[in-house]
């Protein structure tokens, strides 16, 4: 128990210390809360989409497989669906029809696909959210292409995905595989690549290497490949990354330096006083500690709190001009909230331990000296 | 009782600008006593001071404090010492700006871990008995000499000390305030505490309230009466 | 002793928010996000899609994964004038473990 009244006594005086430079204090404490706002933004953000890109790219072809000439990706005649269909293991072979258009008027490139089995007829288009945002279909709600030939094509839109599914279909321009070969020029008996299932997924590796042999001028992309450019991407080691915790640790670093470098006058003469009226060594580097945990946790837990609404209540708005760079076209964010505890504790050991211990150093060398000068400080 | 033996303490030692404040002084302090210290500026009054209340080491010699020696004991057992033998009221008061009145009381008392309502009832006590409960809840910043002086006297006393020690307590005073500080110090001695005063205001050396007189010159005991 | 007991009033309250935030929220707002990502795993099944669309800025860019080795040499995304996806994007994995029997290897 007198321990216990002991830590309140402490922490009540510090507490008072700390009003008594309410601005210095609240200022320090807003910068504190905006580096562990940034940082968690950041570490949020990228778990949150890591985690959708690991679940949803999950359904991904097992097997992409592009074919190169001169080192530049070619277009795939789908005769060779023939040669690696009879390759052991392989389930499916189906070649994929998709390209990309740059939209002049809009400044946008969108993603044109013709899937397998399209539901509308050739004078249809199913677009993406982010289509549907970025072009506008006028009146009539078509969307004129210009053809390969040098014509206009003009497509009705049948059906638009919703917003939530912008993280996949955003840009997206789905039709049939005539619309898309007037458009693209890409002619019959010509694929953009071919996706391909495989029965035992263990195999894939092997399966690869067949497809090579078979193949000299193909390249296959594995599922697994996929899954862990993204993984990279978000990863804390990647450049954006880096660069926006870069400066936020440096802002830390520079004013927790600040504080390690030395106490104030004030602060000095305060301790000298406390010292002279019987408070030993212990009790000093106590109430410092109090005074480092105060303000480290209060920033600690505004930043994680204010991080998590405005990942996942405001979708990033902050970052969002950031991620978004030149695009024109730009994916709304539906992401499921998700926090890595892990990641949190080690951003907790990361700001609290550094910075409570920071603020006990200075206070060490006024603490262990002679409270004598009390006596004849004014 | 406290004891000084060949008490000596040199500043600066080992230095080109070393300076021996105090020189083998040999001290008893008679409890329940008001002992004046005095002498010139430079003298060693504040010095003696802080060694017997545990604020500095000796550079040589030994203190006892009822028969138990205390100069050589670690840090926090001196603090110890120091919180709960002695009391003090130093020259320029030193109480905590910002604070109000009766927190800066109460200071003292945090790392003994009593009650915060034992604890705040005895500071109000304090106040009481020097007439400040008025100035309870008052930065201490807006308090005059005398109200300052009488919320130092209240800290000193906040953990029950058996001696007080003021250095100069009516430097900043006029007669009539100083009148009133030694007449707190009377009360004081008829608790039964022990006082030690250092200053060199006639008014308080030469009062009836002072047993006891030592004048001290050049770091030296000159006269003890 | 107020202002302590404020004081730990006011973290108690914030570590009771985040404990909300961090462990119920997510749980209480699954159903909700699982019928939004069933709807989008259905999309990547059905097209056979191989990225997300994150980065538009550039047709090279909107489909990471599929980058190929000439482009990526020449106009790496590490390339700043392609942004923002220049300084996230790294070279495409297969550089670090690329798979034998590559053309070119």
């Amino acid at each position: 128990m007198i321990w216990i009244n002991r830590q309140r006594y402490y922490l009540d005086f510090i507490l008072s210390s700390l009003g008594r430079r309410k601005w210095k204090n609240a200022s320090l404490i807003c910068v504190y809360m905006l580096v562990v706002f940034l940082i968690s933004s950041m570490t949020f953000l990228a778990g949150a989409l890591r985690r959708e890109a690991d679940l949803l790219l999950h359904e991904s072809p097992e097997l992409i497989v592009q074919r190169m000439i001169a080192g530049r990706h070619a277009l795939m005649p789908v005769d060779y669906i023939a040669d690696i269909e009879t390759i052991r293991g392989i389930q499916k072979v189906i070649p994929r029809l998709w390209g990309y258009y740059f939209h002049p008027a809009s400044g946008a490139n969108y993603t044109l696909m013709a899937p397998e089995a399209f539901q509308h007829d050739d004078a249809k288009v199913v677009i993406g959210a982010g289509v549907m945002r970025t072009w506008d279909p006028g009146p009539t709600g078509t969307l004129v292409f210009k053809s390969s030939k040098g014509g206009t094509v003009e497509l009705a839109i049948a059906e638009t995905f919703e917003s939530q599914s912008d993280l996949v279909a955003a840009d997206l321009i789905l039709m049939s595989a005539a619309t898309f070969r007037q458009i693209t020029g890409v002619a019959p008996g010509w694929s953009t690549d071919l996706a391909v299932t495989v029965r035992n997924p263990r195999e894939i590796q092997t399966i690869a290497n067949k497809i090579v042999d078979a193949l000299p001028d193909a390249r296959p992309i594995l599922k697994s490949e996929i899954q862990r450019t993204y993984a990279a991407v978000f990863h804390w080691r990647s450049g954006y990354i880096i660069v926006m915790l870069s400066g936020a640790l440096l802002a830390f670093v520079i004013f927790a330096w600040d504080k390690a470098t030395g106490l104030s006058a004030g602060e000095r003469t305060e301790i000298g006083i406390l010292k002279g009226v019987g408070w030993d060594t212990t009790d000093i580097l106590m109430i410092k500690f109090w005074e480092g945990l105060v303000i480290s946790l209060t920033a600690f837990l505004g930043g994680t709190i204010l991080a998590y609404g405005h990942v996942f209540f405001t979708s990033a708005f902050l970052f969002s001009h950031a991620l978004k760079g030149w695009a024109v076209l730009y994916p709304e964010f539906h992401l499921q909230p998700f926090v890595n505890i892990y990641q949190l504790a080690v951003l907790f050991a990361l700001t609290v331990v550094p910075y409570t211990f920071i603020t006990i150093v200075p206070a060490w060398r006024a603490a262990v000296t002679d409270p004598d000068t009390v006596m004849t400080q004014g | 009782m406290i004891t000084l033996s060949k008490v000596s303490k040199t500043y600066q030692d080992g230095r080109p600008n070393a300076f021996q404040a105090l020189k083998a002084v040999d001290l008893e302090i008679t409890p329940n006593q008001v002992t004046v210290f005095t002498g010139p500026s430079g003298s060693g009054k504040t010095t003696l001071l802080s060694i017997i209340g545990c604020l500095a080491r000796p550079s040589q010699g030994r203190i006892h404090i009822d028969g138990q020696e205390i100069s050589s004991l670690p840090e926090r057992f001196t603090a110890q010492v120091r919180r709960r033998t002695f009391g003090f009221v130093f020259q320029h008061y030193n109480l905590i700006r910002g604070l109000p009145v009766i927190e800066n009381v109460m200071i003292p008392a945090y790392p003994e871990g009593v009650s915060p309502r034992e604890l705040r009832s005895r500071a109000a006590a304090l106040l009481d008995q020097l007439d400040l409960t008025d100035m309870k809840h008052q930065s201490v910043e807006l308090l005059s000499g005398g109200e300052q002086q009488r919320t130092a006297i209240a800290r000193a006393l906040i953990n029950d000390p058996s001696v007080l020690i003021a250095d100069e307590p009516t430097a900043h005073l006029d007669s009539h305030l100083s009148a009133s500080f030694l007449t707190i110090i009377e009360r004081l001695k008829i608790q039964g505490r022990t006082v030690l005063i250092a200053s060199h205001d006639p008014l308080v050396y030469q009062s009836a309230v002072a047993d006891r007189c030592v004048e001290l010159q050049d770091g030296c005991v000159r006269t003890d009466s | 002793m107020i202002r302590a007991g404020h004081f730990l009033g006011f973290i108690i309250f914030c570590m009771g928010v985040s404990i909300c935030l961090f462990t119920i929220h997510p749980r209480i707002t699954s159903a909700r996000y699982h019928q939004i990502r069933e709807r989008n795993r259905q999309l990547v099944v059905a097209l056979g899609l191989t990225d997300l669309c994150l980065f538009t800025e550039a047709r090279y860019t909107r489909h990471i994964s599929q980058a190929d080795l000439h482009s990526a040499f020449q106009e790496h995304p590490l390339a700043l004038e392609h942004f923002p996806s220049g300084a996230i994007v790294p070279p495409p994995p297969i550089f670090h473990h690329p798979n034998p029997g590559t053309p070119g290897e």
